[in-house]
């Protein structure tokens, strides 16, 4: 007998999917953005290790001579981005769950351990809850790194009149070169999220749709009794990201 | 959201589970066990959290629904595949929702090249950036040693190359009135002159330290009472008295820009003639440009031939090729 397990909150669910086109559309208009002034690249010297982007990815994506459709399509985004991610924060904050997300000291000990595990150069996997410590790490710092969106994005949408935000940032170019390192960290974020995904299964991805994980049971209970009934734990709760 | 939701704590009528589904430490007691007074309403995370580690979660009889007991494997298999039918249907609904909704937007009548409902939430931006306008906001200035040596020369629009710079005249129409004041450049040179270095942004989004040398804008106003329908003094008392806008034209008018009174009164306005301590040279909009460090370079338009003052917006070249009119920073 399987049984059904509470994951996901229909709150969370819902910030989850709608971030997820919204951060799409923030990343695709501000890369039309980008085209015009495309001075980032790796380096030393003179010498370029590699350049942000090829003309090549302008032309196949149809990004170039888009500036003005990139800032029209970015600053109407920036609200969505900006409330999704706000509501999920509170939400968190009031329901509780940041408790689940928030990393501990026992966090880094377990994300290396888990990571270790994850690449098969350890057999032994951290017990768990909700998240491991290396999802508790990940999933924070995305909310920070979202929150350093925002503000570098203010930092540069109105130097003078939000200039003590553009000061903080370390000035003009360099909130500039944060807000772009940040959208690359999105990027990296989001092919590793994806892959793990995949590795963690349908079980895992199913419960990010209806909330719920389906877990087997070991010893088979009846569902309709008149009395309580005790069960003795002995199942591991193998719950994977 | 037509999905079923969780019973998150609180009872709905007609379900006769209690929730006391986790109970502390290793045992569990199933929800069956009805009839005895409900545990205090204790919001459902508390428990949940207290112990996340340790603890067996069993929460498949929220997820039952009437007409669905889940008594067997096959029955919980049902309500699953039920559950995640819906759930899917939702999530690929919005998903759906979403990119027509895109495709409905790229469709759209375009607003002087922005498609209309982007256009409609920029001019909102605008309004919510004004709410935050402060006129003592000031573009922050750097020692002119840092500036730059050959600024950038990024654009040529307006800049005819038969223009002779001798030949130049301005013309300002000033608010209800029909005649044009045409000025010279020594008339502009007798007024005090106000240097600026500062960091000059681009909408591409480069910038540079560059440092200017002109008469500020609100000088200029002043010394020949333009931008005021009575045509006196600009004056704190009367802000009804002032035009909404100034526009500006090269004499060859394929660039033109308009700005906001407040921006064009801003204290770093310069009607600008020198750069780096030189006359302005040709490619720089010679011999009399605008500065206007509160927007982007836009609105820096070069070579000026024709002021005018206006209550209605007067047209912007960049603004007509998609771009927000303000163009503040």
């Amino acid at each position: 007998m399987k049984r059904l397990e509470k994951k996901h909150p229909l709150a969370i669910r819902w910030f989850h999917w709608i971030n997820f086109p919204v951060l799409a559309i923030m990343i695709w208009s501000g890369t039309l953005i980008y085209w015009a002034n495309d001075v980032y690249r790796i380096g030393f010297g003179d010498k370029t290790l590699l350049k942000f982007y090829p003309d090549s990815f302008y032309k196949a994506f149809h990004i170039d001579g888009r500036l003005a459709e990139g800032m029209a399509w970015h600053f109407v985004f920036m609200w969505f981005f900006f409330i999704n991610g706000m509501l999920y924060v509170l939400y968190t904050i009031f329901s509780g769950e940041w408790r689940l997300l928030v990393p501990d000291k026992k966090s880094f000990k377990e994300a290396i351990q888990v990571t270790l595990y994850d690449f098969h150069l350890s057999k032994f996997k951290p017990p768990q809850g909700k998240y491991n410590g290396a999802q508790k790490i990940a999933y924070t710092a995305i909310i920070i790194m979202g929150f350093g969106s925002l503000v570098t994005g203010l930092a540069i949408y109105k130097p003078i009149q939000w200039s003590w935000v553009t000061w903080l940032c370390g000035g003009y170019t360099t909130a500039r070169i944060i807000h772009f390192i940040l959208t690359i960290g999105y990027v990296l974020f989001f092919l590793i999220h994806i892959t793990q995904v995949i590795l963690a299964g349908w079980n895992n991805f199913r419960a990010m749709v209806v909330g719920f994980d389906v877990v087997d049971r070991k010893e088979n209970i009846p569902m309709s009794t008149e009395n309580p009934v005790l069960i003795e734990d002995e199942t591991e709760n193998e719950t994977k990201p | 959201m037509k999905e079923p939701e969780e019973n998150d704590g609180h009872k709905v009528p007609g379900d006769n589970t209690n929730e006391s589904g986790h109970s502390e430490g290793f045992y569990e007691i199933r929800p069956e066990h009805a009839h005895e007074p409900a545990p205090e309403q204790q919001p459902e995370h508390k428990n949940r959290i207290a112990d996340d580690t340790d603890r067996i979660k069993d929460d498949t009889d929220k997820f039952r629904n009437d007409k669905n007991k889940i008594t067997d494997d096959t029955s919980l298999k049902k309500t699953v595949r039920r559950k995640t039918i819906i759930g899917l249907i939702v999530l690929l609904g919005m998903l759906t929702l979403f990119v027509f909704g895109f495709a409905w937007v790229m469709h759209q009548p375009k607003d002087e090249e922005a498609y209309g409902p982007l256009r409609k939430i920029l001019d909102l931006n605008e309004k919510v950036n004004r709410q935050f306008y402060k006129e003592s906001s000031l573009a922050p200035l750097y020692p002119i040693s840092k500036s730059e040596k050959k600024p950038r020369v990024n654009g040529d629009l307006g800049m005819d190359t038969s223009f002779k710079i001798a030949d130049w005249e301005l013309y300002v129409v000033n608010i209800d009135s029909h005649d044009t004041m045409t000025l010279n450049m020594d008339s502009i040179k007798k007024l005090p002159k106000t240097e600026i270095c500062f960091n000059f942004k681009c909408i591409e989004g480069w910038s540079q330290i560059t440092f200017w040398g002109g008469v500020r804008f609100i000088d200029f106003v002043n010394h020949y009472h333009l931008a005021t329908h009575s045509h006196k003094p600009l004056s704190n008392e009367n802000a009804s008295d002032v035009a909404r806008y100034a526009g500006f034209q090269t004499p060859d008018d394929q660039y033109y820009v308009g700005l906001d009174m407040a921006s064009a009164l801003h204290p770093q306005t310069l009607l600008c003639y020198e750069m780096n301590g030189k006359p302005l040279a040709y490619d720089q909009g010679a011999p009399l440009r605008l500065i206007v460090p509160v927007k982007y370079g836009i609105k820096s338009l070069k070579r000026i031939g024709v002021i005018f003052f206006s209550d209605r917006r007067p047209a912007d070249y960049w603004y007509e090729q998609g771009y927000d009119y303000d163009a503040a920073l």
